[in-house]
């Protein structure tokens, strides 16, 4: 039977049941996580014996750069990422190249070695949805979806200045099912417009140039609308000022202001059974939280003002973010945040890229190298694990790269095995510049996360975060069947040998997707079907109606017709519509 | 440099590391499509027999093929890779990667090589009695790629995208090179006998250029450390360098160079703090 399967004998971490290294089988029929199979279905079933080793649900990545025209600039921008590291074709799987930006193939392959099953692509412009969709397509193994990049939209900062927050909602319902995405991203609220006139703004009552919208009404609009909505995840922030010294402080003022928005998550979907409560309660998902945390006036004064917001995150219960860890070495930086990547050129005079998309946002890709040598970047990179460790509560926090931002994703297994391990931090401490541990709190942190602990960080809370949780991030019955195995007894455990525990997270001992063995020691075994999941949101059609004549009356400013806009169905490797009940 | 005179203490380390056992290798049949053929090394040779040499894979286009199918291989390789001296009897023009990487012994190649000899070596000898076409010591990080006719583009230079060139090690070119010579070099020398193109230099960093003849245009853009000593004349000069003085030799690490020359500094029309140094003759540019 295709997508059966007995996992025995493993030591299963499932925070979203409450499991903590619990001695038990886990079994699935046909691609669904079940109680037990019957003794004929066993007779058939395949069987993975995990005795002495740790099974976690599949990875779940909810900020990635993976696809899209920005991953495609950063391709074709760095024939020198791709030389080096390439993969031969066997008769299974296709070739590839490429490090910091991988070629489709050789990105599905990489993250499922490492014992991935699903990765949310976190900024799809909407002009470049279909291009989009056509990388995630086809992008193997990995069921994908997109996050919608709506901050600078003509049309909702004209709605949300009007204050007509209907049709703003009926627009954001219509472009989540025209272009086939699953939640909104909002970059630098406000001032990505401002980019296409070589500004910016800097402060969150700043009004931008022809909307005269500030980004504090841009925050308030979109984290509204999406919970009026029911949205399955909360609005992907990223904050203005990012990568500016003494950018905490615009930040934390930005977090505050979906303080007391009602969340209402209101989808029609068949639940896995979980312990906790597998709604999401946060009103706000703010993205790399390092990027947004420089304390500081200039890079020479510059400090981590990370402990601030996270004092603050602890106190409060409406927020929850991902960190954009910096793991060392090449990385390619690409962000909807056009004026932040100029000015990331200006500051290294690298090769740069940027893209004004029309009416709807901007865009910046540049490489970037990150060193130990450099105090900025040792900074970065302590920030980044201070943002996973400074937060007490692990449901608050997510384990990004932002890759390939930060560093490209294939980096995980060296942000796991910090946070899992003082030991390994001390050590990096040692190699890197002084500042590190200078001008951050990271040298006084003894805290050490523990299995259960980094489940949470890398399975249950990013899906329980976007929504997903009815299906992934946890091996409730009715969960998809998709597990990792590593080899690594929890009962053996030793921090201090942090070359096992990178050893163990770099290649899963199996990766087991849908029921099926996809990966075994990192080897790709098999390529099952994948999905692409997008929220189909409902809402009155008087309301999408009068909307849309808006839309058709400014289309004639598009370079394409009304009907070329959306992405049809046929772009999408199994479209998984997730149905959102906006009117009830 | 019509009255110069090199004085270069790098040609040394072609000396013999002690025994050497030979392998021979002579081409046995026109190529069509190039190989890719990274495995001649003194390296990936090292231990083996003729017959285990012969067995080592190349790929030509989608596919590998056994070095055999292209070469008669004759004598047994050294234990090391020290200890080896690959011959290839014959043009190479053909064969790409030849040496990538190695890091001991000796490679002497008595015709042309193809593109990317020398690629990233770290050590030991090549010598290529022919032409070496683009590519050459691309990247390079030690030992020494002597080539005794003229080389093509991208010599030592940066991969594409990429950079930072050069890093270590000596090239000598006997004859000319074209275009890119050195682009994003960060250490090591290149000896240039004949004239160079467009480009040399290229955002440079570090390391030592001597080119005795002319060059066409853009020497140095963009380089921000590093030398380049041009003895002949430059057509066209770029418009980013400042003039610093006369001097009658220039010393960069063990090289002297012996002859009157205008020193300049650039190129300012990138950075405001460029630190490379531009010398050139005084006697074939005497407009500058």
């Amino acid at each position: 039977m295709a997508g059966t399967i007995a996992i025995k004998n493993g030591y299963v971490f499932d925070p979203l049941n409450e499991i903590n290294g619990e001695k038990m089988d886990i079994f699935i029929r046909d691609g669904k996580v079940v109680k037990e199979l019957s003794s004929a279905e066993m007779k058939e079933a395949k069987v993975i014996d995990a005795s002495g080793m740790t099974v976690m649900p599949g990875g779940v990545d909810s900020h990635s750069h993976v696809a899209g025209a920005k991953v495609n600039a950063g391709r074709s921008m760095r024939p020198e990422d791709h030389y080096k590291a390439n993969l031969n074709k066997t008769a299974l799987t296709h070739s590839g190249s490429g490090y910091t930006v991988p070629s489709v193939f050789k990105q599905g392959y990489d993250y499922a070695a490492m014992g991935y099953t699903t990765v949310f692509e976190a900024a799809v412009p909407p002009l470049e949805a279909r291009h989009t969709h056509e990388e995630m397509r086809a992008t193997p193994l990995l069921d994908m979806g997109g996050y919608l990049v709506l901050g600078n939209n003509f049309f909702l900062m004209r709605y949300i200045r009007n204050g007509d927050m209907e049709k703003a909602a009926a627009y954001v319902a219509w472009m989540m099912k025209t272009h086939k995405t699953y939640g909104i991203k909002c970059v630098n609220p406000a001032g990505v417009e401002n980019w296409a006139w070589g500004k910016n703004v800097s402060d969150l009552d700043e009004a931008n140039i022809h909307f005269e919208i500030t980004p504090r009404e841009v925050i308030k609009g979109l984290t509204e609308i999406n919970e009026t909505l029911g949205m399955p995840m909360p609005v992907h922030l990223h904050a203005n000022n990012l990568g500016h010294p003494g950018c905490y402080a615009i930040t934390k003022d930005s977090l505050k202001i979906p303080d007391g928005v009602k969340t209402r998550q209101n989808m029609d979907v068949e639940w896995a059974e979980t312990k906790i409560d597998p709604l999401r309660d946060r009103s706000v998902y703010l993205t790399h939280l390092m990027f947004n945390s420089f304390a500081g006036t200039t890079w020479a004064d510059c400090e981590s003002g990370v402990k601030d917001i996270a004092d603050y995150i602890n106190n409060r219960d409406h927020v929850v973010i991902d960190s954009g860890c910096v793991p060392f070495g090449e990385a390619t930086v690409m962000t909807g945040d056009g004026p932040a990547i100029h000015d990331l050129y200006t500051l290294t005079g690298n090769k740069w890229s940027n893209t004004d998309i029309e009416m709807e946002c901007g865009s910046g890709v540049l490489p970037f190298n990150y060193l130990k040598s450099n105090p900025v970047h040792s900074l970065q990179w302590a920030m980044g694990l201070e943002c996973l460790l400074l937060i007490n509560d692990p449901w608050k926090t997510i384990m990004t790269t932002d890759s390939p931002n930060g560093g490209p994703f294939t980096k995980y297994p060296e942000v796991m095995t910090w946070i899992m391990s003082e030991a390994f931090r001390k050590q990096t401490f040692g190699e890197c510049h002084k500042w590190a541990n200078d001008r951050s709190a990271l040298g006084g942190v003894n805290r050490e996360l523990s299995l259960y602990d980094l489940a949470i960080l890398t399975r249950a809370n990013p899906a329980k975060t976007i929504g997903m949780a009815h299906r992934k991030g946890s091996l409730g019955e009715g969960a998809d069947g998709d597990v990792t195995v590593y080899n690594l007894n929890p009962q053996q455990l030793d921090p201090n040998n942090y070359e096992a525990l990178l050893r163990t997270f770099r290649k899963a001992e199996y990766t087991v997707k849908g029921g099926e063995i996809v990966a075994v020691k990192g080897e790709i075994v098999s390529l099952p079907e994948k999905r692409t999941y997008y929220s189909e949101v409902h809402v009155e059609n008087e309301r999408e109606k009068e909307m849309l004549a808006d839309v058709k009356e400014w289309f004639r400013y598009y370079t394409l017709g009304f009907a070329n806009y959306p992405t049809p169905e046929k772009y999408l490797a199994n479209p998984t519509p997730i149905q959102v009940n906006g009117e009830r | 440099m019509t009255e110069g005179v090199l004085i270069n203490k790098m040609t040394e380390t072609g000396k013999s590391a002690g025994e050497m056992e030979e392998v021979t290798l002579i081409p046995n049949k026109a190529i069509d499509i190039k190989l890719e053929a990274d495995v001649i090394t003194p390296d990936s040779f090292a231990g083996k027999s003729a017959e285990e040499i012969g067995m080592l894979s190349v790929w030509q286009g989608p596919t590998t093929y056994p070095l055999s199918d292209f070469f008669e291989v004759l004598g047994n390789a050294g234990s090391s890779a020290a200890e080896t001296l690959i011959r290839i009897k014959g043009d190479a023009m053909r064969i790409k990667r030849i040496g990538e990487g190695m890091s001991a012994g000796k490679i002497e190649i008595e015709g042309s090589a193809g593109m990317h000899v020398g690629t990233g070596m770290k050590g030991g000898e090549i010598v290529v009695y022919g032409d070496a076409d683009s590519w050459a010591g691309m990247e390079m990080l030690g030992g020494l790629l002597h080539i005794k006719g003229n080389a093509g583009d991208h010599v030592g230079c940066a991969y594409r995208g990429k950079w930072h060139g050069m890093k270590g090690g000596c090239i000598i070119i006997e004859g000319s090179a074209r275009h890119q010579l050195g682009g994003g070099m960060d250490g090591g020398e290149i000896l240039v006998e004949g004239n160079v193109e467009g480009f040399c230099g290229i955002r440079q960093n570090g390391g030592l250029i001597v080119v005795k003849g002319g060059a066409l245009r853009t020497v140095g853009v963009e380089m921000a450390g590093g030398t380049i000593v041009v003895g002949g004349k430059i057509q066209r000069f770029s418009p980013g360098f400042e003039f610093v003085s006369m001097e009658n030799k220039v010393t960069s690490g063990e090289t002297e160079i012996i002859g009157e020359f205008k020193k300049f500094t650039g190129d300012y029309a990138i950075s405001k703090r460029a630190k490379g140094a531009l010398y050139v003759s005084a006697d074939a540019n005497p407009e500058l």
